[in-house]
């Protein structure tokens, strides 16, 4: 455990030499300064056509008839499809990545406002938007189901009436935790405090929105299909299944992503539409949607209704934790993650708290919105889970009148206890929390801010501070317990020395911008000595790169970070023999230099990898046994989760006059084990901070009660700009996980899991004047203006 | 119609549709695909190239709006083989993480260093405020505009050029010459 303070790291060896760890400037960054970077969008083949999807007007209708002469002789049009003709060819439905199945295209009724019901191919993209405004769709308009808490109702529409024997909504149920012993402890506590939290329906919004070009070439039988996938192996896999076209007849390329946040990871009725339409017309088809298709049919996030309860002694010593979550699953459960885990990762709700006893219980529900359910950088739910957690302490902080940092330091679980199991069953492998808080507390200045805040609240003014310490569970997952539609969730990593003593490493991750052309390097630049320069890393096709799940879920480090360092590790156990045949000693006589072989008291004595990359595929004799070539390849089984921790404190200003909330300054220390490239690390921590703004004061995708979706667009669906954001401030301490071959932990997604809950106690605390115990986000200055006068209000 | 403008100091002509869009005809009938198209609605500013030296949303201007004048994109920000400041400031500060938005980034900051060669952070963020970046959290655009501002200064002033200049020290944030792998 070292605790460092200032935003440099050292060097990981002492030794100057310029591999391996540490800040390097990204190997990606060249082509993209140049407008040169590759995105599906600037995939151009020749005799491209142009598909466009016709969507539904009404969240919730019947389909009476669709007429599409009229846009078939549209000019430049070459077909019109509707859900009827994909129904010939058993292709109207697919399944989800939750075994439930969505509509490609809608045959017997809309099931949310923005579905697809036909799609138009054409010579150009304006041709085939002329053509959707032609298609002419009767609906039988019916009740939407638009609440949650509507869904159970007894005479609730029924949505799902394509499900056999369907009479409710109900989606699932799930609990975790020991609900007869938490009710125990519960009783006999001196303190329960209960809140109502409702986190909101939000969406990743990447830049780039999703789409694909689908190459179906019928003399080859072979399909290629460029595509914004963030898991393009596990897509691959899933086409083969429901097209059936055999999985080596079919190429996902996934090249530059614009951005993923797990908007990415779902299969789109589009993609599919896409495949569809280079079948019917023998030419490669292009879609891509535009942000009001992103933003009302592809994968939301969030949308839980929670009612958060803990029990603690008088003196503060949290006891239990429960909790009640009303989950909104939209029209289809699209929710991708592991199977065994329908509320993802929930289930960490306990925190970073030793406590006695824990409980959840959750029911899902189908709605007239959206599909999706685990997207927007959300670690798997860790991002409902810690928002709970933290604001239900925060809760418990007023209750008893301590400081809310002071309450978390004395329940923290403490470093002796790790690997520690949770009450709802995780092994969180390392952590030292305290550290992490300390620094936090000392980069922020937290008393002097406490006694900046007493003095204001004097004169009448608003400031509030807000913290929130979060643990992750991350790198999913150990194969046994942890697959996605029976695909376990390991990857592969391969690797090649040229004779030459260059490289290239071969990835089943999927960048969308995390830099992991030059954080692989590095791994295996660490690992094998070779310079990171010298080594490309290929990634995002399935033809030419290793079988694995893809990145989402902070797993690209903790699993293929994982891969690449055991396949360099693989590679130089190969290197060692080589070397031993060319110095003419034993293996055993031979110690590593980073780089290169020497032998042990004579230090003269010594081949460098690049040599040895020569030897191994050149003319001369090889020890015994020893085949030709150097290269390697695994597929990494992660024996467990990391779990990365973090110590988050906001500081807010309120406008009385106006009630806008202001982001004064933002303090995270984040904890992600080994660090690789300090500048990368710091790049997620401060994208998923503005996330975290964005989520805690300004988005939301809210409906009316008719179902229509009131955040299509980003007139209405507010980001935060540069504007909105204040200049971070960040720290880190290293506690390594002691089972991932290098101790990394992974940090993708750690910012947007614990930036918002920070947000929203700094803003309670800001309105704690008004008695405000608790508001709801999106803290925009109408709802800030409404709590401080006593009307705090779900915003659902 | 026909349509006649100058693009990165090359004069094209072409015939188009008149309600085509200048984003699309730079993407798809010149094949300049370094501007992007990220809303439709002028609010994220992927699209942002120059019209006649001023930035604009280009997914908001006809491409026959822009014929007998000067449109300059990404592709032309570069000198030949030496990247503009504001490129080579992307690169050392971390500027871009997936890309999309950095194209449209870069034409802002470029044409706010062209008239306020050393502006404040706030000058900055005000500057790129029309534009969404969901991957950096603006920080670092910041601190790239501002590598590129004292990068020209130092230029023009004259002074000898290295990556260890104080000036890009204090820029780079690990406090050692950018660019090192350490």
């Amino acid at each position: 455990m070292t605790t460092v303070h200032e935003r440099v790291d050292t060097f990981h060896d002492n030794d100057q030499k310029p591999v391996g760890y540490g800040r390097m400037l990204r190997k990606e960054d060249p082509r993209f300064v140049r407008g040169r970077g590759r995105f599906v969008d600037d995939v151009r083949l020749p005799g491209l056509l142009h598909l466009a999807i016709l969507r539904s007007p009404v969240a919730h209708a019947r389909i009476l008839s669709i007429d599409t002469s009229a846009a078939e002789a549209s000019p430049g049009v070459k077909a019109v499809v509707t859900g009827a003709m994909l129904a010939e060819q058993g292709l109207a439905w697919m399944p989800t990545l939750s075994n439930d199945v969505q509509a490609v295209l809608a045959t017997d009724k809309v099931r949310f406002q923005g579905q697809e019901v036909a799609f138009v191919v054409a010579e150009d993209p304006y041709a085939a938007r002329d053509a959707l405004e032609l298609i002419d769709v009767e609906y039988d308009v019916l009740d939407p189901v638009v609440d949650a808490r509507r869904a159970l109702e007894p005479d609730a529409p029924v949505i799902r009436d394509d499900l056999e024997g369907k009479t409710d909504n109900h989606c699932f149920d799930w609990e975790t935790g020991d609900e007869a012993a938490t009710a125990a402890v519960f009783a006999r506590a001196d303190v329960v405090v209960s809140q109502d939290l409702v986190y909101p329906r939000v969406h990743p919004a990447p830049m780039e929105t999703c789409g694909a070009v689908a190459d179906f070439d019928a003399v080859e039988g072979k399909l290629r299909l460029w595509s914004t996938t963030q898991a393009p192996h596990a897509h691959r896999t899933l086409y083969a299944l429901v097209a059936g076209i055999p999985e080596h007849k079919i190429q996902v390329i996934s090249p530059d992503i614009g951005g993923g946040f797990g908007n990415k990871v779902p299969i789109y009725p589009g993609y599919v539409c896409a495949i569809v339409a280079s079948i019917v017309t023998g030419k490669p088809v292009k879609w891509m949607e535009d942000r009001f298709e992103n933003l009302i049919s592809t994968g939301f996030a969030r949308d839980y209704i929670m009612r958060g309860e803990i029990a603690a002694t008088r003196d503060g010593r949290i006891l239990a934790i429960r909790t009640n979550v009303l989950a909104d699953h939209g029209a289809f459960n699209g929710t991708a993650a592991p199977v065994k885990y329908p509320a993802g990762f929930f289930g960490v709700f306990t925190g970073s708290y030793d406590i006695e006893a824990a409980y959840c219980k959750m029911t899902a529900v189908f709605t007239n919105k959206a599909p999706g359910g685990v997207a927007y950088a959300c670690s798997f739910r860790i991002t409902e889970a810690v928002y709970l957690v933290e604001r239900i302490v925060d809760c418990l902080a007023d209750e008893l009148g301590m400081d809310p940092a002071e309450l978390r330091l004395k329940n923290f679980i403490r470093p002796e206890q790790f690997p520690y199991t949770t009450k709802t069953g995780w092994v969180y492998d390392s952590g030292d929390y305290e550290p992490t808080m300390r620094l936090a507390m000392e980069m922020a200045g937290y008393a002097d801010l406490r006694r900046e805040q007493q003095e204001k609240r004097a004169r009448g003014e608003l400031m509030g501070i807000g913290i929130a310490f979060f643990t992750e569970a991350v790198g999913a997952g150990p194969r046994k317990n942890m697959d996605i539609l029976g695909l376990g969730m390991a990857d592969g990593c391969e690797l090649r020395v040229h004779p030459t003593g260059k490289a290239v490493v071969r990835l089943s991750v999927q960048s969308q911008g995390q830099g992991h052309e030059t954080t692989f390097a590095q791994i295996v630049a660490e690992e094998i000595g070779i310079p990171p320069d010298d080594i490309d890393v290929l990634h995002g096709d399935t033809d030419n790169t290793p079988f694995g799940l893809g990145t989402y879920g902070s797993r690209s480090t903790p699993v293929s970070g994982a891969a690449a360092a055991l396949v360099a590790r693989k590679v130089r156990d190969k290197a060692r023999i080589i070397a031993s045949g060319m110095l003419e000693v034993s293996v055993a006589d031979l110690e590593w230099d980073k780089g290169s072989f020497r032998v042990k008291g004579d230090p003269g004595k010594s081949v460098t990898i690049q040599d040895i990359a020569m030897r191994a595929h050149g003319a001369g004799d090889l020890p015994e046994g020893v085949e030709g070539g150097l290269e390697a390849q695994i597929c990494y089984n992660p024996s467990n989760l990391t779990y990365p921790h973090g110590a988050y404190i906001c500081v807010v200003d309120i406008d009385p006059g106006t009630a806008q909330v202001k982001v004064r300054r933002f303090i995270a220390v984040d904890d992600c084990g080994t660090r690789i490239n300090p500048m990368i690390i710091e790049g997620q921590v401060h994208g998923g901070l503005a996330d975290g703004v964005g989520m805690a004061l300004m988005e939301m995708i809210a409906f009316d009660e008719d179902g229509n979706c009131l955040g299509a667009s980003l007139m209405d669906y507010l980001l935060p700009t540069a504007l909105e954001v204040p200049d971070w401030e960040t720290g880190f301490t290293v506690t390594p996980s002691p089972h991932h071959p290098i101790g990394a932990k992974g940090v993708g997604e750690s910012a947007t899991v614990g930036s918002p809950p920070a947000i929203v106690n700094a803003v309670v605390d800001a309105l704690e004047p008004f008695g405000v115990r608790h508001a709801d986000m999106p803290l925009t200055p109408s709802r800030v203006w409404d709590a401080m006068r006593g009307n705090a209000r779900p915003p659902i | 119609m026909q349509v006649t403008m100058t693009v990165n100091d090359v004069e094209v002509t072409r015939e188009i549709e008149g309600r085509l869009l200048l984003v699309h005809f730079l993407r798809d009938v010149l094949g300049l695909t370094g501007t992007h198209s990220g809303c439709d609605t002028s609010n994220c500013g992927t699209c942002v190239v120059w019209l006649d030296g001023e930035p604009v949303k280009s997914c908001t201007v006809l491409a026959a709006m822009a014929g007998g004048h000067q449109v300059r994109t990404v592709e032309g920000l570069a000198k030949g083989a030496e990247l503009d400041p504001v490129q080579q400031g992307f690169m050392q500060c971390h500027g871009l993480q997936c890309g999309f938005c950095t194209p449209g980034m870069m034409m802002t900051a470029r044409a706010l260093l062209n008239r306020n060669p050393d502006p404040t952070e706030a000058e900055i963020r005000e500057a790129i405020s029309g534009q969404i970046c969901r991957c950096t959290g603006y920080a670092t655009i910041v601190r790239s505009v501002r590598w590129a501002a004292v990068h020209e200064a130092n230029a023009a002033a004259a002074v000898t050029e290295t990556t260890e200049s104080p000036e890009a020290g204090e820029i780079d944030n690990a406090g050692r010459p950018a660019g090192s792998v350490v």
